[in-house]
């Protein structure tokens, strides 16, 4: 199982498959995705390579696709996700299934054209009866109008009436309800104030039949009076795009109008009911489907750019292709290789063959669900290069470990708790949902990562005693104190000298310091020389992986040359002040006594770690101390450090000059070997490697033997192998090798290594103060979240307090999500992932490798998705 | 009948799962005088007076304290049962659509 400690072995391999089952093999391998292909044709532009063809009219089909699901879903037909994702389809089967997505886009097509036709004199027909049936209206109130003058002029006897009446025309239609206003004024505008517009709301929303969108129209009349008048509102009519119904101007043959309509407007519906029933009908059946087609399509298009970056053999008799394989999975590539021969039915096997190569292969870390989220976060900040030392497997424990340091709280990790159980629990489920948002996607991912975090800060919480803030009493508190002295306003100073009781508390933090006036004093002092201690001891790790990494690139001198010195340094400068913290700790107490013996290591004299480590520094004598006290915590103190100052001086020029002397004699040498180039450990591996891989294929090309198929082509080919790899491809990896680097380079990069590693010590073991501060930060946020929020409703008095806590546990509990588990939760996560990306992986981690990205259906029908 | 909608349901489970939790299991604390609790007592203000008296006051407190936090927990109860209830009618009318 190693394979989490250094990224796989990799070896390039040649495939040499028969254009018959070229297809079928590599959807085998697209099915196992264990391999990753070269481009063989990037000199080549799109069009000039051998699968053009056939990508296009996958192109086609998925462009047919993607109109179907279009129309699918704007009828609102649920489509089924498939269970089992099907294989990609013989290429036999892809005229079939052109052929069904041409029909099935044509019958699409067609329905909606003929639809949009009968929508459209659908819509027409109801708005004429919209206009005939609201002008009824105006046409009443200007006969009962006409009528009243008639009256009159019965009265009066004026022949006025039937020559105005007679001269008054009328235009009528309808036009979208939001440009009556500007229509209005335009009318207005023309007529200089002589047409009279009168309008009413149709009352119930058209549909638009290309769009499918709603409208809401108003029907109008505009009265005027003369021909000219009569041309200009049309011409404003038709710029407004309103339409305008002909509209009869007596009673009778509107009412013969009307009653024609419904009519029609009757059968229509009933045409566009059967309309939309068969469309229906067809859309549902396609929709069955439609998943299954466009996973076909696109495996089948992957299969083609994929098979684009094969060359072609000279004699055309085979497609031969470069690969990057995981070693272990070779087996596997040799069984598709297999399966995808026997399935096309073809009598000439496809092999594979192990080639050297000095390029750098790509880095390839094997991760299950759990493990992904933690590499994920080292590739986040630069892929491994290859077979380097993977810090992701160290990630796993010290991750959430300096994630709970700041994050210490029981309250909040039970919280934290509960939701990765959820999105652990439930995984399968809310895998399976499709569109969940960039953020949820995120948390789901990081799942496992939020569990181990949540069960880390459960541990510390627990050692810090803290849960909402709060102390639990488990095992009973070693301080004893008078009941009103604890319950008094503003608590009262520890004094281990007078409440102590001897014994500490079994496990973590006593709780009675939630009490005290001098706890943020004793918690400052005790988070911060923790934070050092686990700091330093962290960094001493990071530099103790470079070991592993020099033994496999085979640099032993650089052990001697730099991870000597580094460690040197770092030890007897910043380790030293951990030692220091640790004989404070056990050396010095609270007793008070009398005797020089008990006052020199009572509380009155403990040392400051710190101004000794200054005054170790500055090379400076310790100034004068109290009386009875003593100057160091021991009597050969003062000559240790001088040794220790001295040997961590030391170690920077060895460090500086160490591997470019060791270069310039080796160099010297090497000139005198008539310039032998040294061999590089990593290629004299791989090279070992090939001569075993060679073997396996042998191996195979045997039982291809015994299977009766034609042995001279294998054995031409193997012979013709070096004549078919692009010469350019060859050049790019030998120049990619054995750069020449002078002196001076190396001399520069070592200045540089050296420089940035010193200044590191010092600022790294300080940036590991973060935990302190943020753990700190954390503990007293949610204190004054108690007592600034929930405090308030569980001290009023009596029955009303039940109200009160009611409604104030809501206010705080979503202020301890909000603001404690999710604010504080990602601050306290972003100081983490940079305590590991800088302090820790600095030391060790170059990350300049690239990802492998094996070519697989189930990674190109993940993406896609995502799209 | 769905009064509110499918978020604020699944918020009022989650606030009152937690609450029915956390107010129930503070008031087992209050009931037996747990000392981590004895800052959040109505009227805790010792003037420097009888001692006795003080002591029977903050006895009151822990015990009224209790009480209340049970009675809250059974109203986050109700509100559970409110929640679960609409959640339920939500996920059966978008079923029904």
């Amino acid at each position: 199982m190693g394979s989490f400690f250094r990224s796989e072995q990799m070896s390039l391999a040649q495939l040499f498959i028969q254009p018959e089952a070229a297809y079928f093999v590599i959807s085998e391998l697209g099915e196992t995705g264990t391999v990753q292909f070269r481009d063989l044709n990037e000199e080549l532009n799109a069009f000039q390579k051998k699968f053009v063809n056939e990508v296009r009219r996958c192109d086609e089909m998925e462009r047919k696709l993607r109109y179907i699901e279009r129309e699918v879903n704007k009828d609102k037909v649920n489509i089924p996700d498939v269970r089992e994702l099907p294989r990609a389809p013989n290429p036999r089967e892809i005229i079939d299934l052109e052929a069904h997505l041409e029909k099935t886009e044509a019958d699409i097509k067609e329905f909606s054209e003929s639809a949009v036709n009968l929508k459209s004199n659908f819509l027409e027909l109801t708005e004429l009866k919209h206009v005939l049936e609201k002008t009824q209206l105006f046409f009443n109130e200007q006969d009962e109008a006409a009528n009243g003058l008639d009256n009159k002029a019965l009265i009066t006897e004026d022949s006025n009436n039937p020559i105005r009446g007679g001269r008054l025309g009328f235009v009528a239609g309808v036009i979208k309800r939001e440009r009556v206003p500007a229509f209005e004024r335009m009318l207005w505008r023309i007529s200089r104030g002589n047409i009279f517009l009168r309008q009413a709301d149709v009352g119930v929303t058209l549909e638009d039949p290309l769009t499918g969108d709603e409208m809401n129209k108003t029907v109008f009349v505009a009265f005027f009076q003369g021909e000219q008048l009569k041309s200009r509102i049309k011409k404003v009519c038709s710029g407004f795009h309103a339409s305008m119904y002909p509209c009869p101007s007596s009673i009778q043959e509107r009412d013969e109008m009307l009653q024609g309509i419904k009519l029609r407007l009757k059968d229509l519906e009933m045409v566009l009911n059967q309309t939309q029933d068969h469309r229906q009908r067809v859309l549902v059946s396609v929709a069955k489907e439609l998943q299954n087609w466009s996973i076909m399509v696109s495996k089948m298009k992957a299969i083609y750019h994929t098979l684009n970056f094969f060359n072609v053999d000279v004699t055309k008799k085979c497609l031969i292709g470069e690969c990057w394989v995981p070693l272990k999975d070779i087996h596997i590539v040799q069984k598709a290789l297999v399966d995808g021969s026997s399935s096309s039915g073809s009598s000439i096997p496809s092999f594979m063959n192990i080639i050297a190569t000095q390029e750098s292969p790509p880095t390839f870390n094997r991760t299950n669900k759990f493990t992904r989220g933690f590499q994920n976060l080292i590739d986040a900040y630069g892929v491994a290069s290859y077979r380097e030392v993977n810090p992701a497997l160290y990630t796993i424990i010290t991750f959430p470990f300096l994630f709970a340091v700041m994050f210490g709280d029981v309250g909040h990790g039970l919280v934290m708790l509960g939701c990765a159980m959820y999105m652990i629990l439930c995984e399968k489920k809310i895998a399976s949902y499709k569109h969940k948002g960039e953020i949820v996607n995120i948390f789901f991912a990081g799942r496992y990562i939020i569990l181990l975090m949540s069960l880390f800060s459960l541990y510390t919480g627990f050692i810090y005693n803290d849960i909402f803030s709060k102390s639990m009493n488990v095992f009973g508190s070693q301080w004893q104190l008078n009941k009103s002295e604890t319950v008094g306003e503003g608590g009262k100073t520890l004094d281990p000298f007078y409440y102590y009781k001897g014994t500490p508390y079994i496990m973590g933090v006593d709780p009675m310091w939630q009490f005290a006036q001098n706890k943020i004093v004793f918690l400052n002092s005790f988070k911060m020389k923790l934070s050092i201690v686990i700091g330093v001891i962290h960094m001493i790790f990071g530099v103790f992986m470079t070991i592993p990494n020099y033994i496999h690139f085979k640099k032993y001198s650089d052990i001697l040359l730099q991870f000597i010195p580094q460690m040197v340094l770092l030890c007897s400068i910043f380790f030293w002040m951990v030692v220091m913290i640790f004989i404070k700790w056990f050396k010095y107490s609270s007793i008070h006594g009398d005797t020089p013996d008990v006052i020199a290591v009572g509380s009155s004299c403990a040392p400051s770690v710190l101004i000794y480590f200054i005054n170790m520094m500055l090379l400076k004598e310790q100034g004068p101390v109290e009386y009875g006290c003593q100057k160091y915590m021991f009597d050969f103190q003062p000559v240790l450090e001088k040794i220790l100052i001295v040997v961590a001086v030391i170690s920077i020029p060895v460090m500086l000059f160490g591997k470019p002397l060791l270069f310039k004699m080796t160099h010297k040498n090497n000139v005198q070997k008539n310039g032998a180039i040294p061999s590089n450990g990593d290629v004299h591996q791989r090279q070992v490697q090939s001569l075993e891989l060679t073997k396996i294929t042998e191996q195979t090309m045997e039982n291809s033997e015994t299977n009766g198929n034609g042995v001279d082509k294998d054995v031409a080919n193997q012979e013709g192998e070096v004549v078919f790899r692009p010469s350019s491809h060859v050049k790019k990896e030998t120049g990619d090798d054995h750069e020449e680097e002078a002196f001076g380079d190396v001399m520069i990069h070592q200045a540089i290594h050296t420089i940035e590693y010193t200044l590191s010590t010092v600022s790294h073991t300080a940036s590991y103060l973060r935990l302190w501060a943020l753990s700190l930060a954390h503990a007293q946020l949610s204190d004054v979240l108690w007592t600034m929020v929930f405090n308030k409703g569980l001290t009023v008095n009596g029955y009303v307090g039940v109200v009160a806590i009611y409604l104030i546990f809501a206010v705080w509990a979503f202020f301890s999500l909000a603001i404690l588990v999710l604010m504080e939760g990602l601050s306290a996560f972003l100081h983490t992932l940079r305590l590991h990306w800088v302090e820790f992986m600095s030391k060790f981690y170059a990350g300049l490798g690239r990802a492998f990205q094996p070519f697989s259906f189930k990674i190109i029908l993940e993406e896609e998705e995502q799209e | 009948m769905p009064i509110c909608g499918p978020k604020l349901s699944i918020c009022g489970i989650i606030l009152s799962v937690w609450g029915i939790i956390q107010l129930g299991l503070m008031g087992i604390f209050y009931y037996f005088g747990a000392m981590a609790l004895a800052e959040d007592l109505p009227d805790v203000e010792y003037d420097g007076g009888d001692i006795k008296a003080f002591y029977s006051k903050v006895d009151a407190g822990y015990t009224q304290n209790a009480y209340n936090c049970w009675i809250a927990a059974l109203l986050y109860l109700a509100t559970l049962v409110f929640s679960a209830q609409q959640f339920w009618s939500n996920n059966r009318s978008s079923l029904s659509v």
